[in-house]
């Protein structure tokens, strides 16, 4: 008896260990990881092709943009994502990475903007922001109030120190970390924006691009920037309960939560739905995702995802992506980047 | 000094008034001491209290689901234009909805009427023609679920009395929705839905079985290689093995691998059951490696306690009467040993049930919809879920998101339960 109860667990355990030796080998389930911000959106499509019956859902992570460019560009197999989903595009390191491990066929296929708010409380006041006070305000070093073409760190302590119609409360803004597609997308759109309005930093663009890059890219570090993690849901928590803080993320959550927070105005556009698909308001990023052409007749589905998550229904201006908060984008481009999946067609480079 | 005299506080002080003093201060220390004692207890209780109390608050509405109750035509037509299942069932939808509110008439005021079902109800409809097509041209009455808004606002949970633009559902839908209330078509019915299905990105049709499978998938394979290695180990450990310098060395890296972070387990498991062993990503097989390697030394420690607690009479009476040493470890020792065994596996159970950091490197992070059916397939774990649903924008995950962390908590309860309830029955005092 006991014998045979030593032998059948020394098989279970043969048989689990087999069975995992031969299934890695045959995955029928598309693998996808990437930005946590294209997430809530990719899930939605993911479930509604697993919906249809023919292929297994997809498997969805959200590891953040860079996250994800590094587990798709570490090669070409059945153990690497299929696909990665971006906040922002491919950076040259990353598209160089990817060929030097064999990833060269890849697909890039945008899929709609996303707009970035800065938000506070229903019950705070509303701020008319502009991209310099945002870059005085959030900046390690900005320019010196007193004038000449030096930077010294921030000694803003108040919105009102930036700009006298802003209210005299203490500067404190909850934002994302640096791992986050969303804090590069906010780097880009509003600091490098705000600091270039000043003509000589805009020249240092060309001259010295390291200096450059060290004003516009620097954070401070002193307490007014908080960084609150990925969990947008604790960052509307504590704007609910702290009246003079500040949130900064995507606009999907400012859409499913505008009983509790409100968009400030930045350069005197409302966050609003028509006003970031128009481009009128002017911190919106592009999202994408990337496929690897590889895999796409190993793996079943990949195709027939991308067709459903390139189709009119899933992100036009009807589709239920839009419902989610997702700004589509406008016909033409739609129409060129729907050619250019349903035909795989391979990213050459990034210029 | 015959005299019972009282205190006298002129005279020099009496021993006894010393020792009284002494003794004075001896009980307020002692009654200071039990009431520090009430205290740290009364405070660690309500806070248990407060943490049960604020899930089963925000999370026990997630148990009733809101479901409108529609007058569908199977209509013959509509569903075959296309093979049966893919056919437009949303259209079926669409129609009864048009029915009961033929006054939607311009393409907002449409699809604000489409927006009150969920769209879950096409996939039920689906299901119920593909079991049985006899039902195709007739006309049934289906209750089908209702959007997660509705539903938000049928629980209260988004307040009517707000102003327009702050809530998610507008004026119009409101009256529809007082229509069918006063038709008796709204009702609130038991979340099975929450029990019986995976993960979804809508709210209303968003599940934990699917974690909970990966879970019972995952402890599976984590009981299955620790305790019987951890019960070996324990056992050569504490009867076979010498007492030299590299057994001292063995415990000590033992007792350190138990309070390591159980974060590095995991990306232990990402560089060497991934990358070397090439096996599948966010299998519940990983996750059972991995959580072994975490309960190993918390088995192997309460092992060891458990077999040191025999004593010693036991052991030198069976080598009395003749057994050799395997005998006497394997027939007297281990079944004596064993409850401990068991408490101490139980509890190591119960604290991999509710990890997740050693899971995220190996990437049982994820959205999974599908149920896992083998050790192989995409699975995701109960914390995991909780984690993944409170970051989700929806405000019906809220709700979703207390209701699971009952669940798991309750899972917890019945396993440390367990525990004590073995400890009690079959522990041995001597």
């Amino acid at each position: 008896m006991k014998k045979l109860v030593v032998l059948s667990v020394t098989m279970a355990f043969l048989f689990i260990g087999l069975a995992a030796v031969f299934a890695g080998s045959a995955r029928d389930t598309i693998s996808i990881v990437g930005s946590s911000t294209v997430y809530p959106f990719a899930t939605v499509v993911a479930e509604r092709f697993g919906k249809g019956g023919q292929y297994k859902t997809p498997k969805i992570e959200s590891t953040g943009s860079g996250g994800g460019f590094k587990l798709f560009c570490a090669g070409v197999g059945v153990e690497h994502p299929d696909i990665t989903n971006a906040s922002r595009r491919m950076k040259d390191t990353e598209f160089e990475t990817c060929a030097k491990n064999g990833v060269t066929e890849i697909v890039e296929v945008k899929v709609g903007y996303d707009g970035i708010v800065v938000a506070n409380a229903k019950s705070a006041p509303l701020l008319k922001l502009t991209r310099k006070a945002l870059f005085l305000a959030l900046a390690k070093e900005v320019p010196d109030p007193k004038g000449g073409e030096k930077v010294i760190p921030n000694p803003y302590k108040t919105w009102k120190s930036i700009d006298a119609s802003l209210p005299d409360v203490k500067i404190e803004v909850l934002g994302p970390p640096p791992t986050s597609g969303t804090r590069d997308a906010f780097v880009e759109l509003v600091m490098e924006e705000g600091a270039n309005s000043y003509d000589w930093i805009k020249a240092l663009a060309k001259s010295d691009v390291k200096k450059h890059k060290a004003i516009t890219n620097g954070i401070r570090e002193d307490g007014a920037y908080v960084e609150a993690g990925e969990n947008d849901n604790l960052i509307v928590q504590k704007l609910e309960a702290n009246k003079n803080a500040f949130g900064i993320f995507g606009f999907s959550f400012l859409d499913q939560n505008a009983d509790k927070i409100k968009g400030s105005l930045i350069e005197g556009m409302e966050p609003t739905f028509e006003n970031i698909a128009s481009g009128k308001y002017p911190v919106s990023r592009p999202l994408f995702f990337y496929v690897k052409k590889a895999h796409a007749g190993v793996i079943p589905g990949i195709k027939e995802y991308v067709a459903e998550f390139t189709s009119d229904k899933t992100w036009g201006p009807d589709g239920y992506l839009s419902e989610k908060g997702l700004i589509p984008m406008p016909d033409a481009e739609r129409k060129a980047f729907g050619e250019a999946a349903k035909n795989m067609t391979v990213l050459k480079s990034l210029k | 000094m015959s005299k019972s005299d009282p205190v006298d506080n002129n005279g020099p002080r009496r021993a006894i008034d010393i020792v009284r003093e002494g003794l004075e201060k001896r009980y307020r220390a002692e009654r200071r001491f039990r009431r520090n004692g009430f205290l740290a207890i009364t405070i660690s209780l309500f806070s248990l209290f407060v943490l049960f109390a604020s899930m089963i608050i925000n999370g026990y509405s997630a148990f009733w689901q809101t479901y409108i109750r529609l007058d569908i035509f199977f209509d013959a037509e509509l569903l075959h234009q296309e093979a049966l299942a893919s056919a437009d069932y949303d259209g079926l939808v669409k129609n009864a909805l048009q029915t009961v509110f033929p006054d939607a008439q311009n393409r907002q005021e449409r699809r604000d009427l489409f927006k009150l079902v969920s769209s879950g109800a096409a996939f039920e409809l689906r299901k119920r023609v593909l079991d049985d097509p006899a039902i195709i041209d007739q006309r049934k009455s289906v209750w089908v679920l209702a959007d997660d808004d509705v539903d938000m606002l049928i629980k209260g949970h988004q307040g009517r009395n707000l102003p327009e633009s702050e809530r998610r559902i507008n004026n119009r839908q409101l009256q529809w929705l007082d229509f069918l209330k006063a038709e008796n078509r709204i009702e609130k019915r038991l979340n099975w839905t929450f029990l019986s299905h995976g993960d979804s990105r809508e709210p209303e049709m968003a599940g934990v079985w699917g974690a909970t499978m990966g879970s019972f998938l995952t402890l599976i394979i984590t009981l299955i290689l620790s305790f019987p290695i951890g019960v070996a180990a324990a056992v050569y450990l504490e009867e076979f093995a010498p007492k030299n310098r590299w057994t001292d060395l063995i415990e000590i890296n033992i007792n350190n691998l138990a309070a390591v972070p159980s974060i590095v387990f995991g990306l232990l498991g990402l560089a060497v059951f991934l990358n070397f062993f090439g096996l599948p990503r966010s299998a519940p097989i990983v996750g059972g490696f991995v959580l072994a390697l975490m309960t190993l030394p918390v088995i192997i420690i309460a092992s060891r306690s458990a077999l040191k607690s025999v004593p010693p009479s036991i052991r030198e009476a069976a080598l009395g009467v003749g057994a050799s040493k395997m005998q006497m470890v394997f027939h007297h020792v281990l079944p004596l040993a064993l409850p401990g065994m068991l408490t101490g596996t139980i509890i190591g159970m119960a604290r991999a049930l509710g990890e997740t950091a050693p899971l995220l490197m190996i990437g049982m992070v994820a959205f999974i919809v599908d149920i896992p059916k083998g050790f192989t397939d995409p699975a995701t774990v109960l914390p995991v879920q909780i984690y993944l649903w409170a970051d989700s924008p929806e405000r019906a995950f809220v709700e979703r998101t207390s209701a699971a962390v009952i669940i798991l908590l309750a899972f917890l309860i019945i396993m440390n339960a367990a525990a004590v309830i073995l400890r009690k029955r079959f522990e041995r005092r001597w």
